[in-house]
């Protein structure tokens, strides 16, 4: 069981490298998908020791939500935008991926730092959770579209998401399905925004976006 | 359209009538002890349900002035529309219900769940003008606080790890069960936890350096909205921040998180005083000296004792002042068609009532006697200085006297002088009692506090460890 954990956590950090090194949005938004799939099968797999109805329904709402819902609504706003399919970045896809390793080796040394009460599944998990995250950050300062800076958050998320699952989190199945729903809308609302942006400047460069400042 | 505008008023009423019952009827907890209204909670909500009554009845007014069909820009004379009445007004109520549910929160996670809830449901009030600034304030504020929100849920799973190595606690994000096994609570995770929901709700609280969204959030956002997002939004987040703190002071840490609201208080008085005095923009103005008050209210709970009570107090100043002067602002943009203090002049004549309640506005948010914000400012200082912290005491009395000096000369000039265009027209009494409302209130709190807001105060300090 704990190679095929360990095995899909590799993944989860190799999805991170491609989204960073990726150019074209449609490439994207799947990799994307595959990491939230790729999430759910750690949330299952993490617990499989006591697996409950309230693992597999946190992992199967998270692979609809993450793998099939946000995938579909962001082709959708892709689609409805007709924009250029490049993710423009400010900082270059090498550039870009050297930053994800080095993100990746530095979580790994703060892992080792933070000591869980109760270890988890993989000795992988909390690095690559730190790790994806950090990925997510960059991936929204570092890029000039609306619709990547939202694919950016959503790594972010799932970031956390990695993290929530992988330590022996006890809260309530209420809870974490509000979080879902919560992160659900917030890319619902992404979406709208970024296709009212599309709409107000025939692009979604938020560089476009520079009215208000100081 | 009446039937909208009935209903919005209705719910503000029926609101304000339970949260006022909330003062002579025990409350019972609801969905087994999640929704608890506690001593702290009870002041916020009480701020809650009387800037929401006063700004649907602006609102109604407000709808009612602008016209439905596009219109030219005033600043760059493009033509937009606005959001339809009913999506405004429905996330208006939205707004209104998870912001209240934040306050009844007694479970962190629940309490995360309804802030990015009050997120999702201001943004499409902040573009609610549809056009291109009032879209670039919406993208940053959406992107900044859910980033913020998220590490804030970065905080609640460090929590849960910080808890689950308790006997049997199973890593609950209760408060109350928090508090209770607070000694078994594992620290450094709880020190990261904490830091984790500061930086979070930090964000959505306005703290520098977080702050960047909140001033193009509150200029473009149409007044009333941005009345609302200073006066009830940023205490939310604030009500967040006193949870974790309570978890903390519980396992014997108030000091450690203390020093971190001295830090970040201090830090947002003095940028928002930087920022404050070279800023043309009056809306801008408000909102940042939004993020000055929310530092006060930070570093009043990072002093602790005296000044937790004053910060407790300030809380209800700044709303009520704040939500008084963003309506004002609305008339005056209303009246002038330009959000730059420099073109605006002669408020006093052109709109009388208007201009007379922005100066008593100037004098109640720079915390001049009698207004309630000197009150409270006051006991934060001398908390600071029963504490024998001269320098903290020190730099925010300076701090303050900038601010003051900034505020007034611009908020003076506008006030002053000939009137240009028209005579003054009459003003529209819905867009005059709300501000009117809640000057008076400030003053009220200022002359004379009354007992059972004093003791609702003090109860809540007490609970944070102050007097």
């Amino acid at each position: 069981m704990h190679t095929l954990l360990d095995a899909l956590v590799v993944l989860l950090v190799f999805t991170n490298l491609r989204i960073l090194g990726l150019s074209r949005i449609n490439a994207s938004i799947r990799t994307v998908a595959a990491q939230g799939v790729l999430l759910g099968l750690v949330a299952a797999i993490a617990n499989a020791g006591h697996l409950s109805p309230r693992i597999i329904l946190i992992a199967v709402v998270g692979i609809a939500v993450k793998g099939v819902a946000f995938p579909l609504m962001l082709f959708r706003a892709l689609r409805a935008v007709k924009i250029r399919s490049e993710v423009e970045p400010f900082v270059g896809y090498i550039p870009s991926v050297l930053a994800g390793v080095a993100a990746f080796l530095i979580s790994l040394a703060v892992a080792a730092r933070l000591p869980l009460p109760v270890r988890p599944a993989s000795d992988l998990l909390v690095p690559t959770a730190l790790s994806t995250l950090f990925v997510g950050l960059f991936l929204i300062v570092s890029r000039k579209k609306a619709l990547s800076q939202a694919l950016g958050f959503l790594v972010f998320e799932n970031g956390i998401y990695a993290f929530g699952v992988g330590i022996a989190y006890e809260a309530p199945t209420m809870i974490e399905l509000g979080i879902l729903l919560d992160v659900f809308v917030a890319v619902f609302v992404m979406g709208i925004i970024v296709f009212h942006i599309a709409r107000e400047f025939d692009s979604i460069d938020t560089t476009r976006l520079a009215a208000l400042k100081e | 359209m009446f039937l909208r505008r009935a209903l919005l008023l209705v719910t503000a009423a029926t609101h304000a009538g339970l949260a006022l019952a909330t003062w002579f009827v025990r409350t019972h907890d609801a969905w087994g002890g999640a929704l608890h209204l506690d001593e702290i909670g009870h002041p916020f909500l009480m701020i809650l349900s009387g800037l929401f009554l006063a700004a649907a009845v602006y609102a109604v007014g407000y709808l009612r002035r602008e016209s439905p069909g596009p219109r030219a820009d005033f600043l760059e004379g493009f033509r937009f529309t606005n959001a339809p009445e009913a999506v405004f007004i429905g996330c208006l109520l939205f707004f209104l219900s998870t912001m209240t549910l934040v306050i009844l929160s007694e479970n962190l996670g629940l309490l995360w769940i309804a802030v990015e809830a009050t997120t999702l449901a201001s943004a499409p009030l902040i573009y609610f003008h549809r056009h291109h600034r009032s879209l670039e304030a919406t993208w940053k504020y959406l992107l900044i606080c859910s980033v913020g929100i998220g590490l804030a849920l970065l905080g609640n799973f460090f929590l849960a790890v910080a808890a689950s190595g308790s006997s049997g606690a199973g890593g609950s994000l209760s408060v109350r069960i928090l508090c209770e096994r607070a000694s078994q609570l594992h620290i450094p995770w709880l020190k990261g936890a904490f830091l984790f929901l500061l930086v979070g709700y930090g964000t959505k609280m306005g703290l520098a350096p977080l702050h960047t969204w909140l001033p193009d959030a509150h200029s473009e956002a149409p007044s009333v909205v941005s009345a609302l997002l200073s006066g009830a939004l940023l205490n939310c987040a604030f009500v967040g921040i006193l949870r974790i703190f309570q978890v903390c002071a519980a396992a014997g840490i108030a000091s450690y998180s203390q020093g971190f609201f001295v830090l970040f208080g201090l830090l947002s008085i003095a940028l928002a005083a930087a920022f404050l005095l070279a800023q043309r923009d009056y809306k801008r103005l408000l909102a940042y000296s939004s993020v000055e008050h929310l530092g006060i209210l930070a570093l009043g709970l990072g002093l602790g004792g005296v000044a937790a009570f004053g910060a407790m107090l300030h809380a209800v100043n700044h709303s009520l002042a704040k939500a008084m002067l963003f309506l004002l602002a609305g008339n005056i943009l209303a009246a002038y068609r330009t959000k730059n203090a420099s073109e605006v002049q002669g408020v006093l004549r052109k709109i009388p009532v208007t201009g007379a309640l922005w100066l008593a506005g100037l004098f109640a948010i720079t915390g001049t006697p009698p207004f309630g914000t000197f009150v409270s400012e006051l006991l934060i200082l001398r908390g600071a200085v029963e504490q024998g912290r001269f320098f903290v005491a020190g730099l925010y009395l300076a701090l303050l006297a900038v601010i003051f000096v900034g505020m007034a000369a611009t908020m003076t000039r506008m006030a002053q002088g000939p009137a240009p265009g028209a005579p003054a027209t009459r003003e529209d009494r819905l867009a005059i009692l709300p501000p009117l409302a809640l000057c008076l209130l400030v003053l009220l709190i200022g002359v004379y506090l009354p007992p059972p807001l004093d003791a609702a105060l003090h109860r809540a300090a007490a609970a944070l460890g102050g007097g």
